[in-house]
């Protein structure tokens, strides 16, 4: 089942076409990866997804992008609620500057009010138990979120974003500060969250899409230049630009 | 003779770079000497507790509690209303405003800070303190209140420019973050922004507050000088600053009356050092 659709999706940036007629399809509960050499626009095709590009001045948008049947890129969609159900993981940690507790239950207090404490407490469990940091942490979850490593900031930023219960998670680059430990845990994380959510992840190490996506999208210099099953992308692709990029001969 | 050039202008920069806390020595020093001598005839606590000023009386009465007091009022009165101004403007300029409205806003600012304080005090005189005469109906305008919120405008620019500075500097990637769980504009400012920015912000805050109890020039014009224990805030204060600058000039030199000039001196420095400490230690917490 598509999650996500874009028709005809075209993006400007000032006078620059960043985003060049993308029509494409993200299937629920896989892993589809966003590969290509950088300022090739996969990125801000990402954050098309959950409007973060409203934040940058000088973005405009042409086209439709649907979630679950539902045009996103309207002046009347309803931004909370849209990056309540689409939730992003960035490609530096970002926990904010409050206890891990706190960190997690951000989501939730900013969305509804009175919640009892048990509720809280019982959100912060499931959350980090969902990201396999419960045991690592439930001692401490009164200490400030910014003294964790790097690779359990991202985790706790994952945490921090199922809190919330989206259904989409929006990667972009999530593993780019981690070392290669981390970087396998994190990945490992995504295959069993796969189950319960539709994960869409930006990464420019091809390998890494290899490894974790069901589905590869390639693009180059605003274009989606091919889009498929990871397997037949990475071994037999149909463009010429795909094949070289994979085999290496730039990017 | 190359060699014994770097080493004359190595030497005359060193000198350049002690200067400052060599003068700091020698004021602080003479400020002791002077002050101190109090102290050989009257108590200390007799002197910042007791009820009256009366310098010039036989004998002497010098209890610079009222003074105390009147700096006191005036100061938290000036920081209750500068402080949600304050803040609230470097919020606007740093999260809110187009940036048109910013730059206009930050040069205003900037204007407002170079405004010398006796224009502001005599402003104050001729504006505002008829005005809180008629609106308190009181026999005088010259109150706490007016020195106040005159002092108010003197500590904003500092309170603004340095918050705005602690709230711009926070990462621009806890913004992203809050924005992407959903959370609205003012959700961002209030949970995530504020907090990451709150010592840059108490900083500015104490900073503004340093500003205030130093002042002279505008609360002299303006309180009314009364050195008597102020009941309200509609009533007449004088300051510590302004006790030593209106009666420096006709104490004689020597005197007991002189010492304890140079005595709410030291009063007054030990007060600016203890909240420019603070305001340090906000600032550099997080190092």
């Amino acid at each position: 089942m598509a999650k996500i659709i874009t028709k005809n999706l075209n993006l400007w940036y000032f006078g620059f076409h960043a985003l060049k007629k993308i029509n494409s399809s993200f299937e629920a509960n896989r892993i589809t990866a966003i590969i290509g050499p950088s300022g090739c626009g996969k990125s801000t095709l990402l954050r098309v997804f959950n409007r973060m590009n409203d934040l940058i001045e000088g973005v405009r948008t042409e086209g439709e992008v649907l979630a679950d049947g539902e045009n996103i890129l309207g002046q009347k969609t309803d931004l909370v609620a849209l990056r309540k159900k689409i939730g992003m993981v960035f490609q530096r940690p970002n926990p904010f500057p409050l206890s891990i507790y706190e960190n997690i239950v951000f989501g939730e207090k900013i969305h509804a009010d009175g919640i009892t404490r048990d509720k809280l407490d019982e959100i912060v469990k499931r959350s980090l138990e969902d990201v396999l940091l419960w045991d690592e942490l439930k001692d401490r979850l009164n200490q400030p979120a910014l003294r964790l490593s790097l690779e359990q900031k991202q985790r706790l930023c994952i945490a921090r974003l199922i809190a919330v219960k989206p259904d989409v998670l929006l990667m972009d680059e999530p593993c780019s500060t981690l070392d290669p430990q981390g970087t396998q845990r994190v990945e490992e994380l995504m295959r069993e969250l796969k189950n319960k959510y539709t994960i869409i992840i930006v990464t420019h190490n091809m390998q890494q899409a290899a490894r974790v996506s069901d589905d590869t999208g390639f693009m180059l210099l605003g274009e989606l230049i091919e889009f498929g099953k990871t397997q037949e992308i990475f071994t037999a692709p149909r463009d010429k630009r795909t094949e070289d990029y994979i085999t290496g001969r730039y990017g | 003779m190359r060699k014994f050039k770097e080493f004359i202008i190595e030497k005359l920069v060193l000198l350049c770079g002690f200067a400052s806390i060599i003068f700091v020595g020698l004021i602080f020093l003479f400020l002791l000497r002077e002050g101190l001598a109090l102290f050989k005839t009257a108590g200390p606590f007799n002197f910042l507790f007791g009820k009256n000023w009366y310098p010039i009386s036989e004998p002497a009465q010098l209890g610079i509690l009222p003074l105390i007091l009147g700096s006191l009022l005036v100061t938290v009165g000036a920081a209750v209303i500068s402080i949600p101004i304050g803040v609230g403007c470097a919020i606007y300029i740093a999260e809110i405003a187009p940036i048109k409205i910013k730059e206009m806003l930050k040069a205003g600012i900037e204007l407002l800070a170079a405004i010398p304080s006796v224009v502001l005090g005599f402003i104050g005189m001729v504006t505002l303190v008829p005005l809180v005469k008629n609106i308190f109906h009181l026999p005088t305008g010259l109150t706490a209140l007016s020195g106040s919120i005159m002092l108010a405008f003197m500590a904003m620019p500092t309170i603004v420019s340095v918050a705005e500075d602690a709230l711009y500097s926070v990462p621009k990637n806890y913004k992203e973050g809050a924005f992407a769980l959903g959370a609205t504009h003012w959700q961002t400012i209030w949970r995530v922004e504020l907090p990451a920015a709150s010592s840059g912000i108490l900083a500015a805050i104490m900073l503004g507050i340093g500003r205030v109890i130093g002042e002279t020039m505008a609360v002299m014009m303006i309180t009314g000088n009364a050195a008597v224990i102020p009941h309200s805030i509609l009533a007449p204060v004088r300051t510590l600053t302004a006790t030593i600058a209106a009666e420096m000039g006709e104490a004689v030199v020597g005197s007991e009356h002189y010492f304890a000039l140079f005595a709410i001196g030291i009063a007054l420095f030990v007060i600016s050092f203890a909240i420019n400490v603070t305001a340090d230690l906000f600032l550099h917490r997080d190092e």
